[in-house]
């Protein structure tokens, strides 16, 4: 037996140790593009923030990988031959597989204005994006004495307008703005201009133009999908699988970033860009392949990040629409918060310590934490455990409500009783 | 208020210190490593979240530095007995 995945990401690597505790001989080849294989990706933020050292972002060493017993391959999957059952590596080799998964990943979406492909525009995909950024910052080095500014443009008239509230997207532009940091709203990018071949600026479709020596986009990402071109393959935005994580070829199956799962509870089929849904998907994916039968059942997705110095938890459904600033879905982003079924907002707490529930008939179905983030784990487990809040949502939804106090105590008599 | 007293046994470092241990919750770490650079003792916080295990390593001085340096509140101190005392 040889499976053949490619994607060194966290969906690739997760599936490999799947296979292995399933499947402790058959023959396992990895191939994948980025030079510096498996990392962290959402820790590449806190590498560029100083808080860790690059060294830092791999979570294997050369002892867990000798352990899983596997080949790598450091090349390029250039097509899918699906009727050898192989793939072309490298535009040349071909090779062999009896189950394949593609675990590829997404990437950001292309600026699409005059000027992208100036030296000092750049995105954050990859650990070598990241050390580009870095080695541009450092450069700088006088700019940055000097207090380097920095200039963030929206789309829309606000930030992120279609998960947050008007009062959260506030909040976080305020901390934005006390940092330095000059918002520009309705402002809609036209084309870089460059001199001798680096960026010095940007101009903006209302004629106003701002000096830069570095423009960092992030429009949006979408599922790397070109190896799918010529294969037949059933796709929407994504790759479609089932919940075994299965492309209409059953030898074929896919996870992570570029799967678009079936989700038997809505009959949907979504894309997710979160590392914890990856993990499982490869997971899923992997004992599948190795003939463990498993389905992969998506949870409340969720999400915790820090806005603006402020950490925010997003749980299930909070928002509704579409964000002006985005093309696809966002960054550590899931579609679900957008699908916003009939549901009652509750709030309390004030500024940098707020909570934001979304209430359904008898559940909650969504929400959001900034700042304190006590609760969050308990409203990660009543949300994803459909808990029947009916005892409370009168409390809740009355004015002033002391939010997280009932809470608190809901969750205490719920856990108990679900230990039970 | 009610919050309070219901969530102290879960972040009071003095009472973990002699009963309990690091626990984590998997699904919400992104293995970025931040926990174990920032172990004195060079644990390997980030691969017991990975495999949700505890952290119950001999060596741990439960001293908390992960657990406060993860930015997405992964971690937290478990006390053996702490249900039951929560609820007295
Ligand atoms: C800056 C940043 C911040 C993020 N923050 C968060 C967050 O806060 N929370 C969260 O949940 N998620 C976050 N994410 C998203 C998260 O990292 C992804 O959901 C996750 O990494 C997806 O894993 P994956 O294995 O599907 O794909 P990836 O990690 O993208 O891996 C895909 C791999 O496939 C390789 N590859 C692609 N095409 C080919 C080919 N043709 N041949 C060979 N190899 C190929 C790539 O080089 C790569 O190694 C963030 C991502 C980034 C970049």
């Amino acid at each position: 037996m040889r499976y053949v995945i490619i994607g060194a990401g966290v969906a690739g690597i997760s599936a490999v140790e799947a296979i292995r505790s399933v499947d402790s001989d058959g023959e396992i080849i990895m191939v994948s593009d980025d030079p510096y294989g498996y990392y962290s990706r959402p820790g590449l933020a806190y590498y560029l923030t100083g808080e860790l050292e690059d060294k830092a972002l791999f979570p294997r060493t050369k002892e867990h990988y000798q352990k899983l017993n596997f080949n790598f391959l450091k090349a390029r999957v250039t097509r899918i031959l699906r009727s050898d059952h192989a793939v072309l590596v490298d535009g040349k080799s071909k090779l062999v597989y009896n189950k394949l998964l593609i675990a590829v990943g997404a990437r950001a979406m292309p600026l699409g204005v005059a000027g992208a492909n100036l030296e000092g525009v750049v995105k954050l995909d990859h650990l070598a994006d990241a050390k580009h950024i870095l080695k541009l910052a450092k450069r700088g080095k006088t700019l940055l004495a000097r207090g380097m500014k920095v200039n963030y443009l929206l789309r829309g008239d606000r930030y992120w307008s279609n998960v947050l509230d008007k009062h959260e997207s506030h909040v976080v532009e305020e901390r934005l703005t006390e940092e330095g940091v000059v918002l520009h709203h309705k402002a809609e990018l036209k084309e870089v201009i460059g001199k001798k071949g680096h960026v010095v600026g940007a101009m903006l479709v209302d004629g106003r133009t701002l000096k830069c020596d570095m423009l960092a986009y992030a429009v949006g990402i979408s599922p790397c999908m070109e190896l799918m071109e010529e294969t037949n393959l059933a796709k929407d935005r994504g790759l479609l699988v089932n919940e075994h994580l299965q492309t209409t070829d059953l030898d074929i199956y896919a996870a992570g970033d570029v799967a678009q799962v079936y989700d038997p509870l809505s009959g949907k089929s979504a894309l997710d860009s979160l590392w914890s849904p990856a993990h499982e998907q490869g997971r899923v994916a992997g004992w599948n392949m190795a003939g463990r039968k498993a389905a992969y059942l998506k949870s409340a997705p969720f999400n915790v990040t820090r806005l603006a110095g402020l950490t925010t938890t997003i749980i299930g459904t909070v928002g509704r629409g579409k964000d002006e600033d985005l093309i696809g879905i966002a960054r550590g982003d899931s579609e679900t918060w957008r699908e916003l079924p009939e549901a009652i907002i509750a709030q309390s707490g004030f500024d940098v310590n707020h909570m934001r529930l979304m209430v359904g008939e008898k559940t909650l179905v969504g929400a959001i934490l900034m700042g304190d983030q006590t609760l969050s784990w308990p409203l990660q487990k009543m949300i994803a455990g459909k808990a029947d809040i009916s005892s409370i949502r009168e409390q809740i939804m009355a004015t002033d409500a002391p939010l997280a106090d009932l809470v608190a105590q809901f969750w205490m008599t719920w856990r108990t009783e679900e230990a039970l | 208020m009610a919050l309070l007293n219901i969530f102290k046994n879960n972040s009071s470092k003095h009472n973990v210190l002699a009963t309990g241990h690091v626990i984590s919750e998997s699904s919400r770490c992104v293995q970025c490593g931040i926990c174990s650079y920032n172990c004195p003792i060079g644990i390997d916080v980030r691969a017991h979240v990975w495999r949700d295990e505890a952290v119950k390593h001999s060596e741990c001085l439960t001293c908390g530095e992960c657990v406060a340096r993860c930015p997405r509140g992964v971690l937290r101190f478990a006390q053996t007995d702490l249900f039951v005392r929560s609820k007295e």
